[in-house]
């Protein structure tokens, strides 16, 4: 089997590990790195379960061949919380009942931590916009919604839309 | 304090937060992978299946050769009009439909498993196959399956005498024709199983995406005729089911076949493609509604011809007879009718299965009932909230015409509730401009109400082979006070190990972090059904409840030795056991129970003060009910369909935990605007599917889900012990009907309404086109 030597730094620890080029991310932080937090619900880049943050962009880590992701800093679910603690995004998805059944949560929770991280303030429009990237079946989305506009709301981060 | 009714946050939660869940795929790394090949005929007779050239070492191929003495899934219904046809494992000599599993490859990972499946050399010869459920009944045909030449796998029928006469003496005569084409429950995590021999006892652990672990765990055995005491079902956490994940398939059975084969551990994750493609469909289904009105709008009888397509086999254990024989039980919902006539057919065709999907096929009745309601209130020039009032059941109990007892409800109430919340007045005011400026606004109702937290009796009264119903729960306290309830019963998402947690916190004066809930393992669960039908909160809940009064009876029995008072006046609460101002703490009573027994002497050896005790419960069943309100805007140019305002009024009795209540209903109402607006799996006339893909198949995002406004109503019923109604399926009930309604009211200056679901943008310009508004 043809396979690549390359280190993945995952949550800002080094993964040495032996990689078939055509392996996707999520699979190579899945079986190689042993971290599962990442889901796969298509594999065809629709969904967004494998949502993670790649240089501080969002990536969905099934259409990202892990070779491809040397030498970049790599952001998973497993690294949002310090600790015991869980980030204020988490918590606020534990508050307000952001997840069902929890496969889609990790994909939300990372699309939604790249969003709260960005300079600009959030409104409305523009939180529905980011979070209308994936799916999730059980929520219909209300508490999702409320999840992060609470977090963007503790975080200084929200503004109500600018009246038309 | 009390625990029940109060909005606690999950205990499930924080593990899934921090990606530390663990689902089917996240246990079966490591696994020997295995990759199904599955026909690309819709129907044919299989040459021969061989393997590709260069099979490498250590790699498998399985196909119906192998696996030939293995039995078929065949489940059964106690009816002279059920063809109880069989499905293989993997098919000897025929292909039923495209995605069926024809072979397995095994290989060390799965893209290898992926790559060797695409080469395995497959022969079929393809026949004549049919799809479509009209074509299926036609004369000249073809036939599926020979016990079933006519490929009607069930039917129910009944005719009350009345009912003829009631529509010879008619005032008025709606009649209706409506479709519903076909859809994917589309769980986010697909199925998926890992079947693990262990040599040192010759048993095999199958970790499985399930609804239901005993019955799987039963079903596999009936299936490869192995003792089923050699077999553990894990159903760890799951995600999602929505009904789809009850049946068994056939993949599952082959995985354990492979690891007692083998002697080694085998895993299946599906993908997106062959959960679209190949697990299960629903709501595929043509109805024909007459109703016989007075000139008042009462209501006289109902007639209604339902044909619904199953797919190439019966779903195991429910059968395909779930979805027409619960149309044909349950058409009337909350209406009085007092005649009633019904037919239903159950039709084979070369497509994917059909399974229970949330709702099974209410959302499709309520559809037809309540379009019923508002064309006979337009026929007749009656108010359409008017014309529902008065054929509305509003005193209870009440008997339906299929049998059925609807316990206490509030189907007024909730109607006229959600008619204040919605402003029915304004928004006619509102419509009206909008009209005039050629904007087309509508707004939909939707009365229904929900069967669930059904017991044994029903099932038995659908004349299942396997009747599902009851639920029993073995409940112990740890030496250190802690509460461990092993439920039959199996969530995915629902929030049971929360919700049954407060209500036995309650039971015991404890609190919900105190007790743990031991679900989805085979092993340590006593024999149970599972979640789904609307049912665990009121079976689970139920059997919960009692089993913590028994418990709460040996705690006061314990503390009454040891506060020296009579047990009759012991009060459980805070974690104390209270004789007056003295009191005992619970752990201590729980300690001294299982390391002081002989304080607690029992002169005949029966050491009654073992902290264990078990329950069961199985209820007739309940009814919940809703009425739902959408506000749209049609776009006349495009089709597109947007909704302004959803509204719930719900009654689901006793809200344990009115947040996750909540969570139920979002849920539902999303996945039944899907109904109405979005999804559906379209088959091209060969047999292939065209919507393999999410990009084809369209479940709608936070972007076209409007806020779902909620208002509970909480009537009590004496039909459940907690006063605790199911509410799972009703968001998914009521959202096709009140959408297709407002859909409807839009277009009615076009003169035109919506019959057929989902109400696409092409089909909806289909009934517009070439018509013009109507001033």
């Amino acid at each position: 089997m043809n396979t690549r030597h390359i280190t993945l730094n995952v949550n800002g620890t080094d993964h040495a590990i032996e990689v078939e080029p055509r392996r996707t991310l999520a699979d190579t932080l899945r079986d190689q790195c042993g971290l599962t937090g990442t889901h796969l619900g298509c594999e065809h880049g629709v969904c967004g379960a494998c949502t993670i943050i790649v240089d501080d962009a969002p990536v969905r880590a099934c259409l990202m061949f892990g070779v491809q992701a040397e030498g970049r800093l790599i952001r998973t679910v497993e690294g949002l919380a310090d600790g015991q603690t869980l980030s204020p995004l988490q918590q606020s998805f534990w508050d307000n009942h952001g997840l069902q059944c929890g496969f889609c949560t990790p994909g939300f929770l990372m699309l939604a931590t790249w969003l709260l991280e960005r300079e600009t303030m959030i409104d409305e429009a523009e939180l529905r916009h980011v979070l209308s990237s994936n799916l999730c079946r059980c929520t219909g989305y209300q508490n999702i919604l409320k999840a992060v506009r609470e977090a963007a709301k503790g975080l200084g981060k929200w503004t109500e839309s600018a009246p038309a | 304090m009390k625990w029940s009714g109060q909005r606690l946050p999950r205990l499930e939660d924080p593990a899934l937060l921090r990606g530390e869940g663990s689902f089917t795929a996240d246990i079966a790394i490591g696994a020997r992978c295995v990759r199904f090949v599955r026909s690309p005929y819709a129907s044919g007779r299989i040459v021969s299946i061989k393997p590709p050239p260069d099979m490498p070492a250590g790699t498998l191929l399985v196909t119906g050769r192998d696996v030939a003495q293995l039995g078929a899934i065949r489940p059964t219904l106690a009816r002279f009009n059920y063809a109880a046809i069989g499905q293989p494992v993997l098919p000897l000599e025929r292909v039923h439909f495209v995605g069926q599993a024809i072979a397995a490859v095994v290989a060390a990972t799965p893209e290898l498993a992926e790559d060797l499946a695409d080469l395995v050399m497959v022969d079929i010869d393809p026949e004549a196959a049919v799809v479509d459920l009209d074509a299926a009944i036609a004369p000249g045909a073809p036939v599926l399956h020979a016990e079933s030449p006519g490929n009607v796998l069930v039917e129910g029928k009944l005719r009350q005498p009345a009912c003829d006469e009631a529509f010879a003496g008619a005032t008025h005569i709606e009649e209706l024709g409506l479709r519903s084409r076909r859809q994917n429950a589309t769980p986010m995590e697909a199925r998926g199983g890992c079947a693990s021999f262990d040599r040192a006892t010759g048993r095999v652990r199958l970790t499985a995406s399930c609804q239901m672990p005993h019955m799987l765990r039963t079903g596999i055995a009936t299936v490869l005729d192995m003792p089923e005491a050699d077999l553990q079902v894990i159903a760890p956490d799951v995600g999602g089911g929505f009904g789809q994940k009850m049946a068994l398939f056939p993949e599952y059975p082959l995985l354990v076949w492979l690891a007692r084969r083998h002697r080694g551990s085998f895993a299946w994750i599906e993908d997106r493609n062959e959960n679209l493609i190949a697990s299960a469909h629903s709501r595929d289904q043509r109805h024909v509604i007459r109703g016989a009105f007075d000139a008042d709008g009462t209501l006289r009888a109902l007639d209604v011809d339902i044909l619904s397509n199953v797919g190439a086999f019966s779903c195991y254990p429910i059968t395909c007879g779930v979805e027409p024989l619960m149309a044909l039980a349950e058409y009337p919902g909350p209406y009085k009718v007092p005649a009633y006539a019904a037919r239903a057919r159950g039709i084979t065709t070369n497509t994917c299965p059909m399974a229970p999907y949330r709702g099974v096929s209410r959302p499709i009745i309520t559809f037809g009932i309540e379009r019923l309601m508002e064309r006979a209130a337009q026929a007749l020039g009656v108010d359409p909230i008017a014309l529902r009032r008065r054929n509305l059941v509003s005193s209870f109990p009440y008997r339906t015409a299929t049998g059925m007892t609807l316990d206490a409800a509030s189907y007024i109430e909730a109607m006229d509730l959600a008619a204040a919340a919605a402003d029915l007045p304004g928004f006619r005011e509102r419509q009206a401009v909008a009209r005039r400026a050629g904007r087309y606004l509508g707004i939909g109702f939707s009365v229904f109400n929900e069967r669930t937290g059904y017991g044994t009796p029903a099932f038995a009264a659908r004349s299942m082979g396997i009747v599902p119903g009851y639920e029993v729960v073995d409940i112990a306290m740890t030496p250190a006070g802690e509460v461990e309830a092993r439920i039959g019963a199996s969530p995915h998402g629902q929030g049971l190990r929360t919700t049954l947690a407060q209500l036995i916190a309650d039971r015991l004066g404890m609190a919900p972090a105190q007790v743990r809930i031991v679900h989805g393992d085979t092993d340590r669960t006593p024999y149970g059904w599972g979640s789904f039908a609307s049912r665990g909160m009121v079976i689970a809940g139920g059997a919960c409840q009692i089993a913590a009064d028994k418990l709460a009876e040996r705690l006061r029995q314990a503390a009454a030795v040891v506060l020296q008072a009579s047990a009759e006046t012991i009060v459980l609460r805070d974690g104390q056991a209270f004789a007056g101002d003295a009191s005992v703490p619970i752990a201590e009573l729980a300690r001294l129970a299982h390391q002081r027994s002989d304080i607690f002497g029992t002169p005949d050896g029966e050491g009654r003060f073992n902290l264990a005790e078990t329950a069961s419960y199985d209820p007739g069943g309940t009814f919940s009910n809703a009425c739902h309100v959408a506000e749209v805007e049609v776009d006349a140019e495009t089709g597109h369909v947007r909704i302004e305002r959803y509204v719930v009024v719900e009654d689901a009795g006793r809200l344990i935990n009115p947040m996750i209540a909540d969570g139920q209903v979002h849920g539902g109402v999303a996945q039944g605007i899907a109904s109405a607006l979005f999804e559906e799996i379209i088959y091209a006339e060969d047999g292939n599917i065209l919507t393999g893909s999410l990009a084809d198949y369209l479940p709608p995002t936070a972007a076209e889900i409007p806020v779902i406004e909620i208002i509970h109503l909480e009537t009590i019923s004496d039909a459940s012990i907690t006063g605790a109604k199911g509410l799972g399926e009703g968001g998914s009930i009521g959202a096709p009907a009140a959408i297709a309604n407002a859909i409807s009211d839009a277009l009615a200056p076009f003169g035109v309404d919506i019959t057929e679901l989902p109400a696409t943008p092409a089909r909806i310009r289909a009934l517009l086109r070439g018509r013009e508004p109507r001033a």
